[in-house]
């Protein structure tokens, strides 16, 4: 079997996490959809490490899973901290950093 | 003591009274201020009389301290000590002292006493140290410091608007002048590698070919800054503005300092000037323009003190002939007989103004002959030696001048046939003056001081506009000082009158040449030094040419103004011409249009025009707007949607791989 469906999948995947990430407002599903992305990445990186038989392609798919585990724990404290404040939990109410 | 030690102190004498008195303003009274100020000049005058017995026709260079030494620039506070420096020092300290001495009396009354004291001594070190620097760095500042004395002095009546106008003329011109110098001994440095004037004259034949372009540009630089200070067509018209200081003022100006520089400029540097004959020739021609310029005017001036201005640049104008045609000893000669003489006449006009009660108009005076014998008899030697009518002084210098410009030949005899006219126009002029202040019938004024009593006017007024003044600082003072009532300003109008009469057998042509001699080491290396000289026989027809002009001049005033007539008769029949020289031949006017006036158009252009369109409008305008247009754009990017940060970004990098896909 070779690569594509891996690549298939993972393009797939990636796919319904950004589109997830434009279109929902609730923060903790974009969190969710970005996880999606990040793990399709993921994949994809897997799926070259096997196929080019390089393992420079794990060892980078481990580094995404910390940079994503921080990155949760970051966001779901934002979010927690949104919950906190009585502030709506909608990106879309969110945006004083408007120029 | 030694030579040097005199020439410092002749330095330090005026430098140290004008410190003194400007620093004891208040300690002492101001009556003291003014023996002061003159104590300071005569001892300067003594150490310069110093200097002549240690001199022995020595060139000497003493070198105070090493200003700055760096990129082969060698700036020294060094003055260089030889005849001729000695000389001008002698005039310059001597005349001085007796100005100093007749503004004791004459400034009596005025309550700028002190002031006016510290910057009369301040004035004659500023000259000195213009005549005694060695290098062309020194003779800069000195420059500068006597444009700025005469500044301060002119605006002397600081409350006067019209001497303030004046002082600012002056000094604006002087400006031009100092720029020229300046630029001429750049000229002169890069072409030589020197600031020292000896090194300087040294390098100068190995350094510039005859008439080398670069060296003739350098001249002609240094003849602006020469024209500007000794008020040359056409960097003259301050000279005769400068009337509105007070007498002693315009006498220390016209006789002994300040006017003098740039005669004495164009003798120092007379090995450039020679080895640059094109620029020597615009000097000499320039000069003689101005001083038939000057003396056309001079005939017509109603004005007491301008018509002795006007002289002053006529005669200057035969010194410059002179110089710049190497007749360095006859320059000289009539540039040191002059300063007795001019000395001497504008002190008799200050007492003659004193008794007019502060007027100088000609036409309303008359008759003083009776009422002031001293100041009358004082007038008319001045008078007499500046007509070059014999045994006065001016009549040997000029006549020297005259003969040395037909012993040149070539087109050098023009400027000699001038020179006669000029004298012609010189005896008129004079006399007339003198006639019409002296002669005819009384004025109320004359008639006044004839009973015993000096005439004071009711209420004080700017002789220029009419204005009514008062007389507290910044305006003259309440009283009035005529020589006959004062002894300080008899010694110095007599002293002055004696050495008017004597100070020409100096140099009597076949009998002494004193000067000649004394002048030799300075003008060694002159190719025309020594050779340019006429035959004794020809001096003295050109003696008796000119005294038959001066006599001559002298009848036809007679003729016109002796017994209180006037030039009605003429003015009318000439009138085209009297009103041509009545405004100065237009010069003024000419400025007015050719600079003065495209300078304010600019101005305005500038202020109006240009500042509000293209600096405000587009440099500050348009780099504001660009700013604020683009940050505008930058704005609209930041909604503050995070779900459309991301549709940027995912966008953004979707475009950037889809780029590197394609490309690879």
């Amino acid at each position: 079997m070779g690569i594509h469906w891996y690549l298939v999948v993972s393009a797939l995947i990636f796919c319904i996490g950004a589109g997830g990430v434009l279109t929902r407002r609730n923060p903790l599903v974009i969190l969710l959809c970005l996880e999606l992305m990040l793990n399709a990445a993921n994949l994809a990186l897997v799926a070259f490490a096997r196929a080019h038989g390089d393992m420079g392609g794990q060892i980078f798919a481990l580094l995404v899973m910390v940079v994503a585990a921080c990155e949760v724990a970051v966001g779901l404290g934002l979010v927690v901290a949104i919950y906190r404040r009585r502030l709506p939990i909608d990106v879309d109410d969110l945006r004083e950093l408007q120029g | 003591m030694s030579l040097t030690t005199y020439a410092w102190l002749v330095l330090a004498f005026p430098l140290a009274g004008a410190v003194l008195i400007g620093l004891t303003f208040r300690a002492l009274p101001s009556r003291v201020h003014g023996w002061l100020g003159t104590l300071a000049i005569l001892l300067s005058f003594l150490s310069a009389l110093g200097m002549l017995n240690a001199l022995d026709g020595r060139q000497v260079t003493s070198v105070a301290w090493d200003y700055a030494n760096t990129l082969g620039v060698d700036a020294q506070v060094s003055i260089l000590i030889d005849p001729l420096s000695v000389l001008m020092c002698l005039v310059v300290a001597g005349v001085s002292t007796l100005i100093h001495l007749y503004s004791v009396a004459y400034m009596g009354g005025d309550r700028g006493y002190t002031r006016f004291f510290a910057l009369l001594n301040f004035f004659v070190f500023s000259m000195l140290l213009l005549v005694l620097a060695g290098n062309f760095l020194l003779v800069i500042v000195g420059w500068a410091f006597v444009a700025a004395a005469s500044t301060f002095l002119i605006s002397f009546w600081y409350r006067r608007a019209t001497a303030t106008a004046a002082g600012l003329k002056a000094f604006i011109v002087q400006v031009i002048g100092d720029v020229g110098l300046v630029l001429g001994a750049f000229f002169v440095f890069k072409g030589t590698g020197t600031l020292d004037f000896l090194k300087a004259f040294n390098a100068v034949d190995h350094s510039f070919t005859v008439n080398q372009p670069e060296l003739v540009a350098a001249c002609i630089l240094l003849l602006v800054g020469a024209f500007a200070k000794s008020a040359q067509v056409p960097l003259h018209t301050w000279l005769p503005d400068a009337m509105e200081g007070p007498t002693p003022v315009s006498a220390l100006i016209h006789a002994a300092t300040m006017v003098t520089a740039g005669v004495y400029l164009i003798a120092r540097l007379h090995p450039l000037f020679e080895h640059a004959p094109d620029a020597a020739a615009v000097g000499a021609i320039i000069g003689c323009v101005t001083l038939l310029i000057a003396a056309t005017i001079g005939l017509v001036v109603t004005d007491l003190k301008r018509v002795i201005a006007y002289s002053t640049m006529s005669q200057i104008g035969y010194m410059i002939m002179a110089v710049s045609s190497a007749a360095y000893a006859a320059g000289m000669f009539h540039l040191m007989t002059h300063a007795f003489f001019k000395a001497l006449l504008f002190m008799a006009a200050g007492s003659v103004i004193s008794a007019m009660g502060g007027v100088q108009d000609l036409n309303k005076m008359g008759g003083f002959r009776k009422a002031m014998p001293f100041t009358f008899g004082c007038m008319v030697i001045g008078g007499l030696a500046l007509s070059g009518i014999p045994p006065f002084s001016g009549f040997f210098s000029k006549d020297e001048i005259l003969s040395l410009e037909f012993e040149r030949g070539g087109w050098h005899a023009i400027l000699g046939v001038a020179g006669y006219l000029g004298a012609f126009l010189t005896a008129i002029y004079t006399f007339r003056m003198i006639f019409r202040a002296f002669m005819g019938p009384m004025s109320p004024e004359a008639s006044e001081l004839a009973h015993g009593h000096l005439y004071h006017a009711p209420e004080p007024t700017n002789p220029a506009t009419g204005e009514v003044e008062d007389t507290d600082v910044g305006f003259p003072g309440p009283e009035h000082h005529i020589a006959e009532r004062a002894a300080p300003m008899k010694v110095a109008m007599g002293a002055l009158a004696l050495l008017a009469i004597v100070g020409g057998f100096l140099q009597v042509p076949g009998v002494s040449s004193e000067l000649h001699h004394f002048l030799e080491p300075t003008f060694h290396d002159s190719t025309y030094y020594a050779s340019l000289e006429p035959s004794t026989s020809s001096e003295w027809i050109g003696l008796v040419i000119g005294a038959v002009i001066g006599l001559s001049g002298i009848g036809v005033a007679w003729t016109i103004w002796g017994k209180g007539g006037t030039a009605a008769v003429y003015q009318a029949r000439l009138g085209a011409l009297h009103k041509f020289f009545v405004n100065k031949w237009y010069f003024d006017e000419a400025f007015d249009v050719l600079l003065v006036r495209p300078a304010a158009w600019l101005g305005r252009f500038a202020s109006t025009t240009f500042e509000r369109l293209f600096v405000n409008g587009l440099l500050v305008g348009g780099s504001s707007g660009l700013v604020r247009a683009l940050s505008a754009a930058v704005r609209g990017v930041q909604s503050g949607y995070l779900r459309y940060y991301a549709a940027l970004l995912l966008i953004g990098l979707t475009g950037l791989s889809a780029y590197f896909l394609i490309s690879a």
